[in-house]
């Protein structure tokens, strides 16, 4: 996975949705491991501890856990990763109706564009 | 845990100037520090005053609780900002050079990373280029396991690539026992490996802080944040 870091958000929020986006997409299965942090942290180029903190911050809400001997794995609870994958898509979603609303855009040509963008894809 | 550096106070005088006006500064190990600051604003005197070759006016400076002398040469792996090498010398008898000085030098690694940067070990330090003279001499003082690293700008003559490949080096060699400080002007290459940020201004620590601390606070890199700060 490439890591796309931008310059003005703190590094260590963008390594943990970097991390979601591989885990709901299934880059990182259910119940595999995850690569050790130095790896990872050399991966993005980024300091270790940086990375440890976005770890951290993923077994808080779940969806790593780390194990005694074996280092981390994802969660094998796959309502929790479809829960956390419903709730990245709905950020996507209020975004997309912001920027839409700023547009002027009504309701309606919302719902026709959407429909007539899918219609396409 | 222990400080690896601390400074209490420290003041510096040159003849004409007063390079470090009181700095008050604990930085501990397995932590990548950013010395960042302005020109003259004290970066390289700091640097030199931990490395042990000049001594403080006042206030008291301590690497591993020790002042810095013969005993602390042996943990700090200092990187000049000037090369001093005998430019006569090939890169690999430097490598032995070092390798017969210190007893932290590790002459395998050195040698892989010649190997990685393209650089011939049968090459003499006079035929190269700046970056190359650089790169050499960062190689040495990474290769050596220390506790505390010092390196002064050790990117400024480094093509990007290169830059990218030390970095990833530091990282790889990242010791959770050794601190690395690095002094750079070049921000915005370094800030997404350091854990810290110490900023210099008119020889005091104007503001020490985490890089993430930073970008949440300003909400701007520390790059951007250092050209506002700094704007001339």
């Amino acid at each position: 996975m490439t890591w796309d870091l931008k310059s003005d958000r703190p590094i260590y929020l963008q390594l943990v949705e970097h991390l979601q986006l591989a885990i709901v997409s299934g880059r990182l299965p259910a119940g595999s491991r995850v690569p050790p942090v130095r790896e990872l942290a050399s991966q993005a180029a980024v300091n270790p501890n940086t990375m440890q903190k976005a770890l951290q911050e993923l077994e808080q809400s779940g969806l790593i856990q780390t194990q005694r001997t074996s280092g981390r794995i994802v969660t094998e609870d796959t309502d929790r990763i479809q829960a956390t994958r419903q709730q990245l898509a709905k950020n996507q979603l209020d975004a997309f109706f912001e920027q839409m609303q700023r547009l002027g855009c009504t309701r309606h040509e919302i719902l026709s564009l959407v429909e007539k963008e899918l219609s396409i894809v | 845990m222990e400080p690896i550096l601390e400074c209490r106070k420290l003041f510096k005088d040159y003849t004409s100037c007063r390079a470090l006006a009181g700095v008050d500064l604990s930085l501990y190990p397995g932590r990548i520090i950013g010395l960042l600051g302005p020109n003259g604003s004290g970066k390289s005197t700091l640097i030199k005053l931990a490395a042990g070759l000049l001594t403080p006016t006042s206030g008291e400076i301590f690497v591993a609780g020790k002042a810095p002398g013969a005993a602390t040469k042996s943990l700090v792996s200092y990187l000049p900002e000037r090369t001093y090498l005998p430019d006569w010398m090939t890169a690999q008898q430097v490598i032995d050079f070092f390798a017969d000085f210190y007893a932290d030098f590790d002459a395998q690694a050195a040698g892989d990373m010649l190997h990685r940067l393209n650089i011939l070990p049968g090459t003499k330090l006079k035929t190269m280029s700046k970056g190359t003279k650089e790169k050499v001499q960062l190689i040495l003082v990474m290769s050596r396991r220390a506790q505390l690293y010092l390196l002064d700008e050790p990117i400024g003559g480094v093509d990007p690539a290169a830059r990218d490949y030390i970095l990833q080096t530091i990282l790889t060699n990242y010791n959770p026992e050794a601190a690395v400080v690095i002094s750079t002007h070049l921000i915005g290459d370094v800030e997404k490996v350091l854990d810290q940020v110490v900023m210099l201004q008119n020889g005091q620590v104007m503001l020490c802080a985490t890089v993430d601390d930073i970008r949440a606070e300003h909400g701007c890199s520390v790059d951007t944040f250092f050209r506002e700060v700094f704007k001339c």
